[in-house]
């Protein structure tokens, strides 16, 4: 049976890990590289790097950090933040990511999912979100916002997401805006509204505080994989318990 | 052939001389592993994986290279029918028939395992090296495409490739189509997803995973590991 994978994710700006809350205030916590190895180790199914600098010389930083983790981790990399063209993308690539993810570009110019997709393959393909609920809150009303959560595009995000599959997205790595660094749970509605719509594979992103709300956004929210940063990037939880944890309430989860 | 991997001074008289251990040590280094390149694939994280385990291997376009390696790994990403465009202009899809025939220890991966087969329909029908009889067919619908993450492999044949490996051990997926060979007498591990299909090949000295085993963490190393002892024994 395919399980469901717990994925840690580092945000790096200036080669140094950092995690914040409602993408401000951050604070500096660790060597990326270092970072990565300790949660390979401890039985991550896979990684997300998000770039929160992203600006070019950022870039370069990150290029040299993807190489260095690919040479000590054996799982896949997930490479994110400020991605602007397929150039960027080959660059991920070649360092040793295995997928790219991407947000603010894909919305400014839908046709890189597609060229993506051409060149490097849908798995590769890793549509990025940030939504944010709308005031009149219904079974629709997430809207997309762009620059790392800071600008309203006044796009629905399930519209968004049907026809980003439709260009060559892969998997859609979901955040959300608002429960993201509140630590109170994931937004399951949108979880699970996304995970219904599309044939691709949801990460679900943005909430986690405790072990119960990485069920809840397996189950509740029907997510193929949870991803979390500050839970266990201060060591409250390790990804081993977290997937005891999963085990124990009936999810699939690989143990070794 | 010349590699610049390749350490000199392991020839058949100085090894009676050296101590076991080092000995392993220079067998990983004196014999050439190449990685194909063929304008696609994972190389990358093929090479990084072998690096690991301390071989050194040679990420090579050249057919001559190809042919006298002592292990070759064909890996893939994308497309089967790219893919195999991609081999014949490059020559490949006559080097790996070559090493097939030659009984050469050959390891492909994913889209690579895929192009072993007569044929694949994915974009249309393409035709493929034909080496294992059967078809590459699309995963059925209903369930999530690409079918991506860790699943069981089942251990359907006892290999020393498979020493140190759980049976039903977690491998890491990525794939839309999946290898349906005529026959099972190859197969060598299967997989659920929907259906339950071959997920690994083995036949005489070639090995195919649908699976990666460079993305499989300590499990996936270990296959290789296993693969190599296996092929430059």
């Amino acid at each position: 049976m395919l399980t469901k994978r717990v994925i840690p994710c580092l945000d790096v700006t200036d080669g140094r890990v950092v995690k914040g809350t409602s993408f401000t205030n951050l604070r500096d916590a660790g060597d990326p590289v270092e970072q990565a190895a300790f949660y390979y180790r401890e039985g991550a199914d896979e990684l997300v790097f998000l770039d929160i600098g992203a600006t070019p010389e950022a870039r370069d930083t990150m290029v040299n950090v993807v190489e260095k983790v690919a040479r000590q981790v054996f799982v896949p990399l997930c490479v994110g933040g400020g991605l602007r063209n397929i150039d960027d993308m080959r660059r991920m690539l070649q360092a040793g990511a295995d997928k790219v993810s991407v947000n603010t570009a894909a919305v400014q110019n839908p046709g890189l999912l597609r060229e993506g997709a051409a060149i490097f393959g849908r798995q590769c393909m890793v549509l990025a979100i940030d939504a944010r609920r709308s005031g009149d809150n219904n079974a629709t009303g997430w809207e997309v916002y762009t620059h790392g959560g800071r600008k309203p595009t006044g796009i629905n995000v399930l519209e968004w997401i049907t026809e980003a599959v439709d260009l060559g997205a892969g998997e859609i790595l979901l955040t959300s805006w608002d429960a993201d660094g509140h630590r109170s749970g994931y937004d399951n509605e949108l979880n699970r509204a996304v995970s219904e719509l599309v044939a691709v594979p949801v990460i679900a992103s943005g909430g986690a505080g405790t072990l119960e709300h990485l069920y809840q956004a397996l189950s509740l929210g029907k997510a193929d994989a949870v991803l979390a940063a500050s839970i266990f990037h201060y060591r409250e939880y390790s990804i081993r318990q977290a997937k005891e944890y999963l085990a124990a309430k009936g999810i699939p989860v690989r143990l070794q | 052939m010349v590699s610049i991997y390749r350490i000199a001074g392991s020839n058949d008289s100085e090894r009676a001389s050296v101590p076991p251990l080092l000995l392993t040590a220079m067998n990983r280094r004196s014999k050439t592993i190449a990685v194909i390149n063929y304008g696609a694939g994972n190389l990358g994280s093929v090479a990084n994986a072998l690096t690991k385990l301390g071989y050194m291997p040679l990420i090579t376009s050249s057919v001559p290279e190809v042919l006298n390696a002592h292990a070759v790994f064909l890996p893939g990403v994308g497309a089967g029918g790219d893919t195999m465009k991609s081999l014949e202009a490059s020559g490949m899809a006559a080097a790996v028939l070559k090493l097939v025939e030659l009984r050469r220890p050959l390891f492909a991966i994913c889209v690579g395992m895929q192009v072993l087969l007569s044929s694949t329909e994915e974009d249309g029908e393409h035709k493929c090296l034909g080496i294992i009889p059967g078809k590459v067919r699309k995963l059925p619908q209903g369930l999530k495409i690409p079918h991506m993450g860790w699943n069981q492999v089942r251990q359907v044949v006892r290999h020393p490739v498979f020493n140190g490996i759980p049976d039903n051990m977690e491998f890491y997926f990525v794939h839309s189509y999946y290898a349906h060979p005529r026959d099972s007498s190859s197969v060598a591990g299967v997989t659920e997803y929907g259906i339950e299909f071959c997920s690994m090949l083995i036949k005489d000295n070639l090995f195919a995973t649908q699976f990666h085993p460079e993305k499989s963490g300590e499990p996936g190393l270990k296959m290789y590991s296993n693969f190599l002892k296996y092929a430059l024994s």
